[in-house]
């Protein structure tokens, strides 16, 4: 009883945080803020489901699953690469005047069609390919 | 131990992953999470010319467990602002957050972690890889977001990357 109460919750919970985040999409009033409500009320919404989900295993059938678990990592890795994908095409299409200038730089979009950050962080660029040996030993 | 597991983290989470795919454990598919573990740091070594060193392995529980209590604060603030707030009180906001880190995992570990939580999703990485362009929801005072993401967030990536 306490088990279906606490699942039933946990589904209610998820069912309404998505709703909030579709509701945001309309409600929002430019592509940049509507970002935000998709990204932010679903992880809470899908992850009412999987928590009610391993309750239900847990209590109904007696095993534990972890399929849930892996559901969250693999959303946790995806959600914010959507979400910076969105916003880049946003950063492109719109071109807002307002932003914040970066500190002796300017921002990556602006410089179309070179990767200038990556190779600053990562280095030079070695002139022979690594081998997997010589990787390694580096 | 060196060449056979060049990187020992990849294959513990690798070997994790697939335990937990399998959903039960058994000798069979303790092995296979072994070969698992073996062959793709392996085979994509050369795609790791710099592996990211790990400090203060504690720090990351604490990271994971703050990350996580934000997620669901955050969803309730997004969720109150999206609900109660009329659009025209709305205070949306483009900030620039100046990065101690330097490391690109580290990078992408604070970004993603931003795009995650409080009314925050990080848009843009500046030429030289010190800035990250960062749009707020709802920020009346963008310097305290900037001041929150560098204390709560990136100090504490920094003691991990270090």
């Amino acid at each position: 009883m306490v088990w279906d109460l606490l699942i039933t919750g946990f589904l209610v919970l998820a069912g309404v945080f998505g709703l909030v985040g579709s509701f945001g999409l309309v409600k929002l009033p430019d592509p940049m803020t509507r970002l935000h409500a998709p990204t932010k009320a679903t992880t809470l919404g899908v992850g009412g489901v999987l928590i009610a989900s391993m309750l239900f295993f847990a209590a109904k059938m007696g095993h534990f699953s972890a399929h849930e678990l892996l559901i969250t990592l693999f959303l946790f890795l995806t959600a914010p690469v959507s979400a910076l994908f969105l916003a880049k095409a946003n950063l492109h299409h719109d071109r807002p005047q307002n932003l914040p200038h970066p500190e002796g730089s300017e921002w990556a979009i602006l410089r179309i069609g070179t990767d200038t950050a990556a190779e600053t962080l990562a280095g030079p660029v070695p002139e022979q390919p690594l081998t997997p040996r010589e990787g390694r030993e580096t | 131990m060196r060449k056979l597991f060049p990187h020992p983290q990849l294959t513990i989470l690798l070997a994790l992953v697939w335990l937990l795919l399998v959903n039960h454990l058994s000798l069979g598919s303790l092995v296979m999470a072994l070969i698992l573990g073996t062959a793709v740091p392996l085979l994509t070594a050369p795609y790791w010319p710099e592996r990211p060193r790990l400090h203060n392995l504690p720090m990351i529980g604490t990271y994971v467990a703050i990350v996580l209590h934000d997620i669901v604060v955050a969803n309730f603030t997004v969720a109150r602002i999206v609900l109660a707030m009329p659009n025209a009180r709305l205070r949306p906001a483009w900030i620039a957050v100046p990065l101690r880190l330097t490391q690109p995992e580290a990078i992408t570990v604070l970004a993603a972690t931003i795009t995650l939580t409080p009314g925050t999703v990080s848009a843009d990485l500046s030429a030289d890889g010190r800035s990250l362009l960062v749009h707020c929801l709802h920020a009346p005072d963008p310097e305290a977001v900037v001041r929150a993401i560098q204390t709560r967030y990136e100090a504490r990536l920094l003691e991990i990357f270090a």
